[in-house]
């Protein structure tokens, strides 16, 4: 095929292709009879229907490293609940004949230094750690989307006013709030708790307002404003929807700092008392007996690490399926 | 403007120009999740010197890849020369080194973009930005590249010029900006200006002032110039030359007379007669092109366009016609263009 | 427009609108500004500018998507910023939106089923949910699409099928006046058509009123019975399309016109253009007196003195200037841009 500046010479020998061009295909007459293209033209979408949801999800799984850290997630949550029935011990029952003992077939983790089966306690710390994340995750869920929401899409002085609120939480250290509460209350779990969930949600809920603010003046926005939609409606089938991306990335980095948190305040004593356990007082206990007995100590360490490090890594990956364009 | 008029003829009639770019069966293929988007699918063009040539066409018919791939500014992975050549003053664009490449863009080759707001380096005055690609590619020293420089945006049109050098790029509005792109573009002496949308982000009568300093360089300058372009308007107003792109391919080229008064494809036909004019009164009813373009993830067999063709006819659905020669100058991607397809609607 | 429509009868009648917007350091930008107009029933009016004039912001405070600073907008007689939240919500049925951008004007979480449904489900249109999949199924058909894309999601459609799912949901709620925010500019020319001639084939069947905002001045002309100009967020020309585009009074709306690249080698080489100078002045700090008077061939001393006010010319033909059809200046004075 040729351009428009061709020399006169180029052109003839261009005439000629464009003649035996076609020749192999005997063309005849009939090939040239008008039809009727209606049926061509029928705004078919050829492509696969895709929601943004299944794009998402379809992305995090053919992450690799991604499905290998929820799969670590999955069998940690699997084996809080059935890790204590697998062995004929239970958390609390002291054993002063088997103090310290390393790993072995009876006690598969070894014991600490009241005979008691780490393998036991380190599954019921999973499953306490667990329950705080789930926790933090559904204060979040709830207080931080609502406030966070109505803060993003009202604006103004009811912006500032609950922004402010919101600052002034923010601004006491949990470690403080959890020293008061101790003061009033017994330390536990439900102390912790309470603590994390006075403060945990600020966070989500400032995510949450910064998108909003920036969705709310998308024009979908608008049109349904001009429907005359609800304020309720604007920010739960709109706003909330289309920032879940940071909202599950915000999600799964609340619950390994939640699970963080409770191991700190236990291993400072502030939290779950014995014989409860939790991966932070068992390492707190195995802390004096380091270096002689460091069967203790790894166990609890190495779950903690292995939990928060698939929480991040998988969030990561959901963060890159949400917006795509992050990734290089 | 009379005299614009001839010059633009004149470059047309010459029949021993010389192509300043050649581009011959070019195929471009990004991959996607579920298959290979062919953006571009065997593009053949020629720019000569001093030409002025509009590239038209929808979004996504590949004029901007096209573009970019002359570049080499298109980021592979994920798209892909698949084959074809680029020829720029006679050397193979495609197998230059990334370095060789630097050394082209900015120097013999300028490009402006529609964005005039995301094109500058916001944190660089604007005289540096400017002064910085002519000691680059012309070696000059930093006084020679500033007074150039000076030089340069009193050529575009900006008063002030010495204060401005010194100035950042928000400080410009979005016209002076693109000003400001055009005389970076053009500091080097470009011998070829790609402007990919150059106006679309502007207003009209900031657009019309940018197309007077386009005009005005042309003539002055002798720059050969590829404007990428939706707005016929702006075609029939500065170009030379039209290349009409569809689906990926070249669907109509031909001198700006051709192509406005005697379009040989219906496509071009139909834009033709989709757009309103200004100049009309408005009882003529417009008269759209139904349908969308094929997706490009499977291109259709035959004519790219036959299911939008107000005369689709049965070879059409079949067998890709090919560019058939209209005249010297003009080729189009029909079959109507075929003798017999003539004598059976004769 | 059929024949039923008293089409004298004003619809929309908007009276010394303005809009303020904060911008801080006790700065306000002054979108729209003292405007006043009318839209009769069954007609379309244009409304041109460029960008940053306050066209799109008078079409939004026009249905109550912003409060005003000032004025008021009477629908059927009706001041609609006197309203109670529940009768605002009902006079919503009446006044609808299309908006520019087919990209950002769809959720795209929802399916295209959700998105219309939408309007049916605030003002309760659809008993039940085969009721409601059967009025999406007919406003797809109404608009050129087909029920089978009513399970879509809108990123896969292209940009005129977008437009078009906007349309259909404004469609939904059955209302006499639509306000088109810049249809089609930010679609294809091949599909602007498509869209253009819907709309026009939807106000012959259903009797709408338009208020068709944009900036290709071309696409106006063409739909418009009448077309009002703004610049720097005032109205400074207003007048039955073809008397505006064929006699402009104003100097801005001559320059606006002239700027317009007309599609044919021809006209345009024999035509002379009138380039004005410089930029738009920012619309926090405006030029007293005259908005247009920084760049206008005519301004004299008054210009910065007085702001113009619309004064009828002639018949139906309103102009804010002091020096309205006066002849311009040659272009060669003008030419030089800067």
């Amino acid at each position: 095929m040729s351009n428009l500046n061709v020399t006169k010479n180029n052109e003839e020998q261009h005439e000629a292709a464009s003649n035996d061009r076609h020749q192999h295909l005997n063309l005849k007459p009939e090939d040239f009879r008008k039809i009727d293209t209606s049926g061509l033209n029928a705004e078919v979408i050829s492509r696969e229907s895709v929601s943004v949801w299944r794009d998402a999800m379809e992305r995090v799984v053919s992450n690799k490293l991604a499905m290998i850290c929820l799969f670590i997630l999955l069998a940690i949550t699997v084996m809080s609940f059935i890790g204590p029935y697998l062995t004929p011990y239970d958390y609390e029952t002291n054993d002063l004949m088997n103090t310290n003992q390393p790993p072995s077939k009876e006690h598969w983790f070894g014991t600490d230094d009241l005979g008691r089966d780490m393998f036991e306690r380190t599954w019921m710390g999973a499953s306490i750690s667990l329950r705080v994340g789930l926790f933090a995750a559904l204060i979040d869920l709830v207080i931080g989307i609502i406030y966070g929401g109505i803060m993003g899409y009202f604006g103004g002085r009811v912006d500032e006013i609950m922004n402010r609120a919101a600052e002034i939480l923010y601004s006491i250290p949990t470690l403080l709030i959890v020293i008061l509460l101790v003061v009033v209350m017994e330390p536990s779990l439900f102390t912790i708790v309470l603590a994390i969930g006075i403060t945990g949600w600020v966070n989500m809920a400032w995510i949450v307002r910064g998108q909003v603010m920036q969705l709310k003046n998308q024009e979908y926005v608008l049109a349904s404003r001009s429907l005359g939609a609800s304020a309720s409606r604007i920010i739960f089938r709109h706003l909330i929807p289309n920032a879940m991306g940071p909202i599950i990335v915000t999600l799964t980095l609340t619950v390994p700092s939640a699970i963080f948190a409770e191991a700190f305040l236990s291993f400072l004593g502030l939290g779950v008392q014995s014989p409860a356990a939790s991966w932070g007082t068992m390492i707190e206990d195995a802390r004096s007996a380091m270096k002689v007995f460091p069967w203790r100590i790894f166990f609890p360490a190495l779950f903690i690490s292995l939990t928060m490090l698939a929480f991040n890594i998988f969030g990561d990956a959901l963060r890159d399926a949400f917006d795509p364009k992050l990734k290089r | 403007m009379k005299s614009d008029n001839k010059l633009r003829n004149s470059s047309i009639g010459q029949t021993n120009a010389q192509p300043l770019l050649e581009v011959e069966d070019l195929h471009v293929s990004f991959d996607v999740r579920g298959g290979e988007v062919q953006a571009v699918r065997g593009v053949n063009m020629v720019i000569n010197k001093g030409e002025v040539v509009g590239i038209v066409g929808e979004s996504g018919c590949g004029k901007s890849v096209t573009a970019q791939t002359l570049m080499r500014l298109i980021p592979s992975p994920p798209s892909r020369v698949k084959k074809g050549s680029i020829r720029f003053a006679g050397e193979d664009v495609l197998k230059k080194s990334e370095k060789e490449m630097q050394q082209l863009r900015g120097g013999r080759m300028g490009m402006i973009f529609q964005d005039p707001m995301t094109s500058l380096n916001p944190t660089m005055t604007v005289g540096r930005q400017i002064t910085e690609n002519l000691i680059r590619h012309r070696n000059m020293s930093m006084k020679e590249a500033h007074k150039r420089g000076v030089e340069m945006l009193n050529l575009v049109g900006i008063p002030l010029a010495e204060t401005r050098m010194k100035q950042y790029p928000h400080e410009f509005s979005g016209g002076m900006r693109q000003r400001v792109m055009i005389a970076i573009a053009l500091a080097c002496d470009p011998e070829l200006l790609i402007a990919d949308e150059p106006t679309t982000a502007l207003d009209v009568t900031i657009q019309a002032q940018i197309l007077e300093v386009m005009k005005e360089l042309r003539n002055r300058l002798n720059t050969s110039i590829m404007l990428i372009t939706h707005d016929l308007g702006i075609v029939a107003d500065v170009c030379d030359k039209v290349i009409v792109m569809y689906a990926g391919q070249v669907a109509e080229t031909g001198t700006v007379h051709e192509i406005f008064n005697n379009p040989k494809h219906p496509y071009t036909q139909g834009l033709l007669e989709s757009i309103p004019r200004l100049d009309d009164d408005k009882s003529q009813p417009l008269v759209p092109i139904p349908g969308t373009p094929p997706d490009l993830i499977k291109p259709p067999t035959g004519c790219a366009f036959a299911a939008r063709c107000k005369y689709t006819m049965d070879i059409c659905t079949r067998v890709d016609p090919g560019l058939f020669e209209c005249s010297s100058t003009q080729s189009a991607r029909c079959w109507l263009n075929h003798e017999m397809a003539k004598e059976v609607h004769a | 427009m059929s024949s039923s429509l008293n089409k004298n009868k004003p619809l929309i009648e908007v009276n010394n609108l303005s809009k303020l917007f904060r911008v801080g350091k006790g700065r306000t930008l002054k979108a729209v500004n003292d405007v006043s107009f009318f839209i009769r029933e069954g007609e379309t009016l244009g409304m041109v500018g460029e960008s940053g004039c306050g066209k799109s912001t008078v079409g939004r405070t026009l249905l109550r998507l912003y409060e005003p600073s000032g004025g008021e907008v009477k629908f059927e007689g009706k001041d609609i910023y006197k309203l109670s939240p529940s009768e605002m919500k009902a006079i919503r049925r009446d006044m609808q939106m299309i908006f520019q951008d087919p990209y950002a004007s769809l959720n795209p979480r929802l399916t295209v089923n959700d998105i219309i449904g939408e309007a049916l489900d605030i003002h309760n249109l659809a008993k039940n949910r085969t009721e409601r999949k059967a009025r999406v199924a007919e406003l797809l058909q109404l608009v050129g699409l087909n029920a089978e894309h009513a399970n879509r999601y809108p990123h896969e459609f292209s940009g005129g099928q977008r437009q078009r799912i906007g349309i259909a949901r404004a469609l939904a709620v059955n209302p006499k006046f639509i306000v088109c925010d810049e249809p089609i500019s930010a679609l294809d020319v091949s599909i602007q058509a498509q869209v253009v001639n819907l709309l026009k084939e939807l106000q012959r069947k259903m009797g709408l009123t338009y208020l068709f905002i944009a900036h290709d001045l071309s696409m106006v002309k063409y739909i418009s019975d009448r077309v009002a100009v703004m610049y720097l967020g005032k109205l400074v020309e207003l007048a039955e399309s073809e008397t505006l585009y064929d006699e402009p009074l104003h100097p801005y709306t001559r320059a606006l016109l002239s700027a317009v690249p007309i599609p044919d080698p021809d006209s345009e080489t024999q035509k002379r253009r009138i380039v004005i100078k410089g930029d738009l002045p920012s619309a926090i700090d405006p030029p007293s007196g005259c908005p247009f008077r920084t760049r206008c061939p005519l301004a004299k001393e008054v210009c910065a003195k007085e702001m113009p006010p619309l004064i009828e010319h002639r018949p139906g033909h309103y102009a804010a200037c002091h020096f309205a059809g006066e002849p311009l200046p040659s272009q060669e004075g003008i030419v030089s841009a800067g």
